[in-house]
């Protein structure tokens, strides 16, 4: 099983990211669970939704406390929430901010992690750029299956275009695709260094 | 057709295949999503013909409900908490008056202090109402439970209550298999009510009833509990040979194969609890799982023979009674009267408080050794609760408890678990 805890706040969409990417997962013939953290509903208060991927069904339905991947999707949370809590040495790490991963401040956080399963990605600019909204989801998805190869880019977009139409899917699936290359090349320039 | 579905969303396409001709509810967390994929079904005309009325109130609901059904018309009607009390008064008359109205329950904790979060207080709360109440496990089972409850409401003219967990299944989003229309048909005729109100013959439902023949209409009550505890095992084993699958019924058993402690549990919990048990099994615990999908009527036999065996029971319960304590325990004791075993009340996973599988690990484990007291409640923080008590004890004006103790604690909102 594989199992992803998503930070993010308010009105941002974490709870439809964690349903796209267990749609995407479906979409594979994986089972899937995705769920939120089920705190009252407020734009910009810290929110928490889930995703879980198995190939038999899943029936634990309690909150992730050890994830496999974390996906921030407001870098200003990094400081506020416990949003590392429960992280293992392998867990894969995205994080949503225009700047790089070293200016975050996290080494006290990732000593015993690996590095090249903790990056960035620009997906809030993605967004505004292809969608014209500052929901980072698709972008951070995309991103997702270029870091941890769970979910196929395609699955993604297919997700995307099943739950929208029209500007809105044509601009997540662009904003993700963007970010699948980009995390792609983030990877491939931390296996080269 | 399978689908990767809200669970909310999986159950209004199961109601809409029911062809439900009178829909009147009132929005509450969690329970909105499911009225509003209905509401939204009547506008588009896919679910036709059917009449979708916004009404005022909870009260209001069920009394429409009652209204439509007892003119003839298949009602449903979903509900949570608070909502579900204010219309307790016409819960118990659409029992009493026999009229087969289904209503899901989207299970959440009962105020004050309010909390929109899961626990079954709000059916638990209604448990003696009349109605038959079935607790989902899964998505799957709540849309599945949500036909047999027409089929099994309509042939008893018995109300039925359909317990899904608020959040935990209503806004889970998971692969569900969502039968067709031609299943559904197949399955469910149509409503033929035993009492109608028709101005061609008019009679009237719901006449005052005195000392004289009081007690003979409650024990029909009874009796047409009884006659469900056969219907609803024998609905659901039509339902496996129509659908392909195994749901419903009135209990789960799981890995009892010489189990000498025996957990029970209704609703999503199941599902954390299962994963521990195979755990415990690996290691050689001999443990075993009874999911109770029927709380009423309560299956006292099955329950029995179920526990052939078993040493001793947990009975984790997603409510309590101050003063009591465990809901289902008292029921589970009554089923074992002849052959005592201890049963061990567990309150669980109070409004919305996860119940993890670290913390069942331990607790199971207790269990299973007889460490267990009479009453357990899982993870309490008793420092918290020590430290009020003391408040209370220093001073008269200690102040509101819920909000000394939000204040003890601190910020919240930081928190994974």
């Amino acid at each position: 099983m594989f199992q992803v805890r998503l930070h993010g706040r308010g009105g941002q969409g974490a709870v439809t990211t964690a349903e796209l990417l267990s749609v995407a997962a479906f979409n594979e013939g994986k089972h899937a669970q995705a769920f939120p953290s089920f705190g009252s509903e407020r734009m910009g208060a810290p929110v928490m939704a889930f995703c879980r991927i198995d190939d038999k069904p899943i029936r634990t339905r309690e909150p992730v406390g050890h994830p496999d991947a974390l996906i921030i999707q407001d870098p200003t949370l990094l400081h506020q929430v416990e949003v590392f809590s429960g992280l293992l040495p392998g867990s894969f790490m995205l994080i949503n901010t225009p700047g790089g991963f070293e200016d975050l401040g996290l080494d006290d956080y990732i000593r015993a992690m690996c590095r090249d399963r903790l990056l960035v990605v620009p997906a809030t600019r993605m967004a505004l750029e292809h969608l014209g909204r500052p929901l980072p989801g698709a972008a951070l998805l995309g991103g997702f299956a270029a870091l941890t190869g769970q979910v196929r880019v395609e699955s993604v977009i297919a997700a995307i275009n099943e739950r929208f139409s029209g500007k809105a899917a044509d601009g997540n699936a662009a904003a993700a695709r963007e970010a699948f290359e980009f995390v792609k090349a983030e990877r491939e320039a931390l296996a080269d260094a | 057709m399978l689908k990767q579905i809200e669970g909310s969303r999986a159950v209004a396409e199961a109601v809409a295949l029911c062809r439900p001709e009178v829909i009147c509810a009132y929005p509450i967390t969690p329970q909105t999503h499911i009225v509003e994929a209905l509401g939204a079904a009547v506008k588009r005309g896919d679910l036709a013909p059917c009449e979708f009325i916004n009404v005022e109130s909870e009260f209001a609901a069920m009394s429409v409900a009652i209204g439509a059904s007892a003119a003839g018309a298949r009602a449903y009607t979903a509900t949570a908490s608070q909502g579900l009390l204010y219309m307790s008064e016409a819960v118990y008359n659409a029992a009493g008056l026999g009229l087969p109205i289904v209503m899901t329950v989207a299970n959440r904790a009962i105020g004050a202090p309010i909390n929109i979060w899961n626990d079954h207080s709000d059916s638990m709360s209604q448990r003696d109402a009349g109605w038959i109440q079935l607790y989902a496990e899964t998505s799957q089972e709540a849309l599945d439970l949500h036909i047999q409850a027409f089929r099994i409401a309509e042939e008893l003219s018995v109300p039925v209550m359909v317990c899904m967990d608020g959040f935990l299944l209503t806004h889970a989003c998971e692969r569900a298999d969502i039968p067709t229309q031609e299943q559904v048909d197949g399955f469910l005729p149509g409503y033929e009510p035993r009492q109608v109100l028709d101005p061609a013959e008019p009679v009237s439902i719901g006449a005052m009833v005195g000392p004289e023949a009081f007690t003979e209409v409650r024990y029909l009550a009874q009796a047409r509990q009884l006659q469900a505890l056969d219907l609803i095992p024998a609905v659901a084993g039509e339902f496996e040979r129509g659908f392909g699958r195994d749901s419903g019924g009135l209990l789960r058993p799981y890995r009892l194969d010489e189990a000498e402690t025996v957990v029970i549990a209704l609703g999503s919990v199941q599902g954390t609890i299962k994963d521990v048990v195979d755990e415990l099994r690996a290691g050689g615990m001999k443990i075993g799982v009874l999911g109770i999908i029927s709380f009423r009527p309560f299956p006292f036999d099955a329950v029995r023979a179920a526990l052939n065996g078993a040493s001793r029971v947990i009975a984790i319960e997603r409510a309590f009674a101050p003063g009591s304590g465990g809901i289902v325990t008292g029921d589970i004791r009554s089923a074992l009267l002849q052959h005592p075993v201890p049963v061990y009340p567990v309150i669980a996973g109070l409004g919305g408080r996860a119940v993890t599988s670290a913390s069942l690990r331990g607790l199971l484990a207790d269990g299973h050794a007889g460490a267990l007291g009479p009453l357990t409640f899982l993870d309490l923080n008793t420092g918290l609760v020590e430290r009020e008590l003391a408040r209370t004890r220093q001073a008269r004006r200690s102040g509101p408890a819920a909000e000394n103790m939000l204040r003890d604690i601190g910020a919240v909102a930081s928190r994974i678990g």
